[in-house]
């Protein structure tokens, strides 16, 4: 048997060892966020030299600026419009799909799972450029229909520009919608399917039809699988870059991450304002990433074990 | 029992707001892509020239920045699935061996993956910076400053400048898969090591690696997709440069269909990197059955 003394000794060190690590890659995490915020608060002439880890004169009103000047606030509320659309596209439609999928019977059920599936497995790097050539089709398309309207007299002459803006969000959000359709199928059909015959047999005795039941019953106890699905949605909309870069050329519609690139091109030195505009773009996700953290790291722990 | 036709009709209109966006969103983009790779066109243009199969001889005889593209992801992937995931496998287990407090550091290893890319960049950009960023303060501070460079904009450093900030976002990932997949191993049989005298090296490559290789698997296949595929980050760092040293598949794609405004060729590319990330996919697959075997 050991000396208790050395073994008392040896698991001390092994603590500090670990918690050396632990604390060192914690920090590593946080640092950089913690220093984005702090050079927020600098002055775009003490921003180079003042290493402190907090500004002698914090400089609220960078947060104000990026804001109004900035055109944060903008793109603020183009990345919130953005994100509830898809969210709340993705929990409809797939949720409708999904228990269809679990529980309900219609031709070629089986074909379009496996559609659906191949989507998910099959990687198609370069199908964004398709996409992209299709919104451009769609836009002129609808654009080109519009005039025809306007110059019969059917619609105001300026109905077909008053519309654009408002087309270019919805193609911008229809496409995502259909990119969460996979996860939230999988997701809700699974959850749909433990959900016991007997159940929905009772509410078709009591006179519900099939969406009543879908309503009434099965969504109410999905609401947990619900919740995963609207946070990853959330998160993936929030962070989007490429398919607003391609499609999303106007100033008023950019989401944050379009307007971020911007304006570090357009002020590529003004950067405490590029940084109080990134932490704009940080803060609501991370407040919904602490608020849920539950959620989405069991959703991914659940997930993993699965597979 | 087959149900009523009527029935069947209102099921199917469960499903099909889904499925008309899935033709449009996402089958007629699949097959238009492999039209568009036969053919020379700007995406403007009424014309398009079929050309048959010289999109994608070309892409393999004569476009070295794509294979340069190719080989770079490919070493910022080799250190993703080394260096990363063997730190997030570490971590995982000196967290699952439980440790004070380990719930808070689940919570703050995944903070850096919820973040976009976007942002990633930018943040790492001034750190990287070579006039004013943190890492050349901090060297200059403790006497290296001989050390200090720009780290984005050196060819000899720009690729693993990269490859530092993937890793640091995605670590994170590959944490909680793997404690997930560590909390799965039963107590008892680490107990029962230990009664028999195993010292934890031992319980280690005798117990946990044998029961995590379908784990080891999944975080590989995540790894190496997500890897292969980055953008954002490059686009808010270096955008490819200096020269082509961090020039990845995708910035290549978006430079020929954007810069050059050549869709139908970018369509070729994305083909050819889709295969080649289906042939990785489907070798991790085998190399994860037959370890399972032995």
């Amino acid at each position: 048997m050991k000396n208790p003394w050395e073994m008392a000794v040896r698991r001390r060190l092994r603590s500090v060892a670990v918690h050396t690590l632990l604390v060192s890659v914690a920090i590593t995490c946080l640092f950089p966020l913690a220093w984005m915020v702090v050079s927020a608060m600098k002055t775009q002439e003490t921003i180079f030299s003042d290493m402190s880890l907090w500004p002698t004169s914090p400089q609220w009103h960078n947060f104000v600026e990026a804001w109004t000047r900035g055109a944060f606030g903008m793109f603020f509320f183009n990345s919130l419009f953005y994100t509830i659309a898809v969210v709340t596209g993705v929990l409809v439609v797939s949720s409708l799909a999904a228990y269809a999928f679990a529980k309900l019977d219609f031709p070629l059920k089986k074909v379009f799972f496996y559609m659906l599936l191949a989507t998910m497995m099959i990687p198609v790097p370069g199908a964004f450029i398709a996409l992209y050539v299709l919104i451009m089709k769609l836009k002129t398309g609808t654009m080109g229909a519009l005039d025809q309207l306007s110059s019969l007299g059917i619609l105001a002459p300026q109905a077909s520009q008053m519309f654009e803006p408002w087309l270019m969000r919805i193609l911008y959000v229809l496409p995502q919608v259909n990119g969460g359709l996979a996860l939230g199928v999988f997701l809700l059909k699974t959850f749909f399917e433990k959900i016991p015959r007997d159940l929905e047999d009772a509410a078709t005795v009591d006179g519900c039809n099939k969406f009543q039941v879908f309503w009434n019953v099965a969504l109410p106890l999905a609401r947990p699988a619900i919740a995963v699905l609207a946070i990853f949605t959330t998160l993936g909309v929030w962070n989007e870059y490429l398919l607003a870069m391609l499609i999303l050329g106007e100033k008023s519609l950019m989401p944050l991450q379009r307007g971020l690139m911007v304006f570090q091109g357009a002020h590529l030195t003004n950067y405490p304002l590029l940084m109080a505009g990134m932490t704009i773009s940080v803060v609501p996700i991370l407040i919904v990433y602490i608020v849920m953290q539950k959620h989405i790291i069991s959703g991914i722990m659940a997930g993993a074990l699965k597979a | 029992m087959k149900k009523p036709l009527l029935d069947q009709f209102t099921s199917g209109l469960f499903a099909l707001p889904a499925l008309i966006l899935f033709a449009i969103f996402s089958i007629y983009p699949f097959f238009k892509v492999f039209q568009l790779s036969l053919v020379d066109w700007d995406g403007i243009s009424p014309l398009m020239r079929f050309v048959g199969l010289d999109n994608f001889i070309d892409v393999f005889t004569r476009n070295t920045a794509w294979w340069i593209s190719i080989r770079n992801v490919s070493v910022i992937t080799l250190l993703a699935l080394t260096l990363q995931n063997g730190l997030a496998l570490a971590l995982a287990w000196v967290v699952d061996r439980g440790v004070k407090a380990g719930n808070i550091y689940r919570v703050i290893f995944f903070i850096p993956p919820i973040l976009s890319g976007i942002v990633v960049g930018l943040i790492w950009n001034w750190i990287f910076d070579g006039n004013y960023g943190l890492l050349n303060h901090a060297l200059t501070h403790i006497g290296l400053a001989d050390y200090a460079r720009a780290w984005l904009a050196d060819p000899k450093t720009a690729l693993y400048a990269v490859a530092v900030i993937h890793m640091w976002k995605g670590f994170g990932w590959g944490f909680i898969i793997f404690l997930a997949g560590l909390q799965g191993i039963s107590r008892e049989l680490y107990e029962s090591a230990q009664i028999d005298g195993a010292n934890e090296w031992n319980t280690f490559w005798k117990i946990t690696v044998p029961l995590l290789t379908p784990v080891f698997i999944m975080v590989s296949i995540l790894t190496i997709l997500g890897t292969m595929q980055i953008y954002d980050l490059i686009a808010s760092t270096t955008g490819g440069g200096p020269g082509f040293n961090t020039e990845v598949p995708m910035t290549r794609i978006v430079a020929v269909m954007l810069g050059s405004g050549r869709l139908g060729y970018a369509c070729s590319m994305g083909l050819v990197f889709g295969l080649i990330l289906m042939a990785l996919s489907m070798v991790q697959m085998r190399v994860g059955k037959w370890l399972e075997r032995e």
